[in-house]
């Protein structure tokens, strides 16, 4: 990816971020942290990869995203706004009585949402069900998903896991927000997941590690998926939780808290400085 | 058709039979020679997919496929459907309202040997307690067979009761029937049994009985407990003012609960409840623990007779 390509990429990333406290902080509930550390590979995916159209957001060829980690839904919607999806300033009514923005994704309710998502460990499943649709359809859609680390907690995750390599579904491309903080805690204190790589190897999934905020190791990771035969890959993606905003970087206490009002107002600030530095 | 045929048989044939349809993708969870989705198997062995003993998976992959314009069916017993995977159903089925039929095999006592870890009498209270969901148990094998194949016609969330006990052919191969609305099997103007699955047959047998004590009972067969039929429950409220419901299921939360809901509401007459009396199942021949669970039309003749004692004051 040459560096206009990513400049491009990284001022997106931003403008998701920006999305993220806005809505979480208008909703005065919702989960910042989980959203700022996948906000690079939304935005890679809907504004680099993914075949999708906000005009025609059912189109049955188009590529399918699943947010296993439902909670993560203000950057998902954050995306499809910016994507032109759906109206940026509807990010305003995220959670709230009058808005179509449900706490976890719906699929009925928002455009270009694919599946409705919140109940941990279900997302893999629904995006093994639509790899499997791709592959008696015979057509050349993918699907990417994208699980927490403490969603793999989670045993359905590796009913699913077991039966994407079963399939040999390499349509399929799964993204882990390796962040290693759950609400509780860090994830390896809470009911250790790790060691996540192994664990999808013995599955019988290609395994990738990157960095979760390097867009050249991101799109580097998603053709190799692409390109592997036979079995869905797995991209276990290091990331900060939080990423972008100083005071809430690695801090466990940002998973489901919502800023106060000056404090949305610093992270927007801090954001905004950053796109200022890109030029 | 044999005069004895399992539901549960029933809906592997309509399956194969609706098979041609290639939208039409069948889920089983290990379980194909039980549920009879090896039936299908048979004629369609490409869009049938084993997902091995992962019930929960099951139902979440069938949202996949179902949000990619398939029309699934996915198969297990009832209890590992409606049980194991109430929040899969729930969450990813029907919420989203997705195309997604459970082929949910083997309810109630009836299931026999295999005992009470195997023998659902609460899946009807927690599917219908679900928006979006519609719920079915027919009662014999002409009737499975039609509500399958109007059940695949439906675009949304179908729970299928079935049975795994052979049971009696009550109608005729060209009866119809539609989704929702109840069957009037016999006349009558004393009381009204309402019944349901494989408590149908009894309630014909009781009635007939009553009717030579010299009374009228109306026989009725809710194959669809959700949506109920509003209409044909309230009609048989005021003509008969008195209802005895069957089913084998727990006593609370079922059918019973379901038609008590509507007379309540529409037009409160005394009501009786014949069903499993909130206790778990055991092993042991069905033949044997349908007696046992006074799930017989003895049963029914008495529960009928007591309840038109209260009729009378």
């Amino acid at each position: 990816m040459d560096a206009q390509a990513v400049l491009r990429l990284k001022r997106i990333a931003t403008e998701i971020r920006k999305g993220v406290i806005t809505a979480v902080a208008s909703a005065g509930s919702g989960h910042p942290g989980g959203s700022l550390s996948i906000s690079d590979i939304m935005a890679y995916l809907y504004f680099e990869k993914m075949n999708v159209d906000p005009k025609d957001p059912k189109n049955p060829d188009r590529d399918r995203f699943v947010m296993s980690k439902g909670h993560c839904s203000p950057a998902l919607y954050s995306t499809l706004a910016h994507r032109g999806f759906f109206p940026v300033e509807d990010l305003n009514g995220f959670r709230q009585a009058s808005s179509y923005l449900e706490g976890h994704p719906n699929m009925d309710k928002v455009p270009g949402v694919d599946m409705s998502t919140g109940s941990l460990g279900q997302g893999i499943s629904a995006a093994v069900g639509m790899a499997l649709a791709g592959k008696l359809d015979r057509k050349n859609y993918r699907v990417y998903v994208v699980m927490g680390d403490g969603e793999l907690e989670e045993g359905a995750v590796w009913e699913a896991a077991m039966c994407a390599a079963h399939y040999q579904l390499d349509n399929l491309t799964a993204f882990v927000d390796y962040n290693g903080l759950q609400i509780d805690g860090k994830i390896t204190e809470v009911m250790n997941p790790e060691p996540i790589a192994d664990k999808f190897k013995a599955f019988g999934w290609e395994v990738l590690s990157i960095d979760a905020h390097d867009f050249n190791q991101i799109e580097e990771a998603v053709k190799h998926a692409e390109s592997v035969k036979g079995k869905p890959t797995v991209i276990v993606a290091h990331s900060v939780k939080g990423k972008g905003v100083s005071f809430m970087e690695n801090q466990v206490g940002w998973h489901g808290t919502a800023p106060k009002k000056e404090q949305a107002q610093q992270a927007i600030e801090e954001l905004d400085a950053y796109l200022a530095s890109l030029g | 058709m044999a005069e004895k045929i399992a539901t549960r048989v029933a809906y592997g044939k309509a399956l194969a039979e609706i098979g041609s349809d290639e939208n039409i993708v069948v889920l089983d969870a290990d379980l194909s020679k039980s549920t009879r989705t090896d039936l299908f198997k048979k004629e369609y062995p490409d869009r049938h997919f084993n997902i091995g003993i992962a019930e929960g998976n099951m139902m979440t992959v069938a949202a996949g496929l179902a949000s990619c314009g398939k029309t699934v069916f996915a198969s297990t017993f009832a209890m590992f459907a409606a049980g194991r995977a109430f929040d899969q159903i729930r969450n990813s089925i029907c919420y989203p309202n997705l195309n997604v039929k459970i082929g949910a095999t083997h309810a109630g006592i009836s299931v026999g040997e295999d005992g009470a870890s195997h023998q659902a009498i609460e899946d009807l209270a927690l599917m219908r307690s679900i928006p979006n969901m519609t719920v079915i148990q027919p009662a014999d094998g002409v009737s499975t067979i039609a509500l399958v194949k109007q059940a695949a016609k439906i675009d949304g969330p179908v729970y299928l009761r079935l049975g795994r006990l052979d049971v009696p052919i009550i109608y005729p191969e060209d009866a119809t029937f539609e989704i929702g609305k109840g069957v009037t099997i016999k006349q009558g103007d004393d009381i009204a049994i309402i019944a349901t699955g494989l408590m149908v047959e009894p309630a014909i047998t009781a009635a007939k009985t009553l009717e030579e004590q010299g009374i009228s009972a109306r026989v009725i067969d809710i194959h669809t407990i959700k949506p109920i039929d509003v209409d044909l429950i309230v009609k048989a409220a005021k003509e008969t003012g008195a209802i005895l419901t069957c089913e084998e299921h727990n006593i609370y939360g079922g059918l019973g609960s379901a038609v008590a809901e509507v007379v309540v509401r529409h037009y409160p007459v005394p009501m009786e409840m014949l069903g499993i009396e909130d206790k778990f199942g055991k092993s042991g021949k069905p033949a044997d623990l349908l007696p046992m669970y006074g799930l017989t039309p003895e049963n029914i003749v008495d529960k009928a007779k007591k309840l038109l004692e209260r009729k009378r004051g």
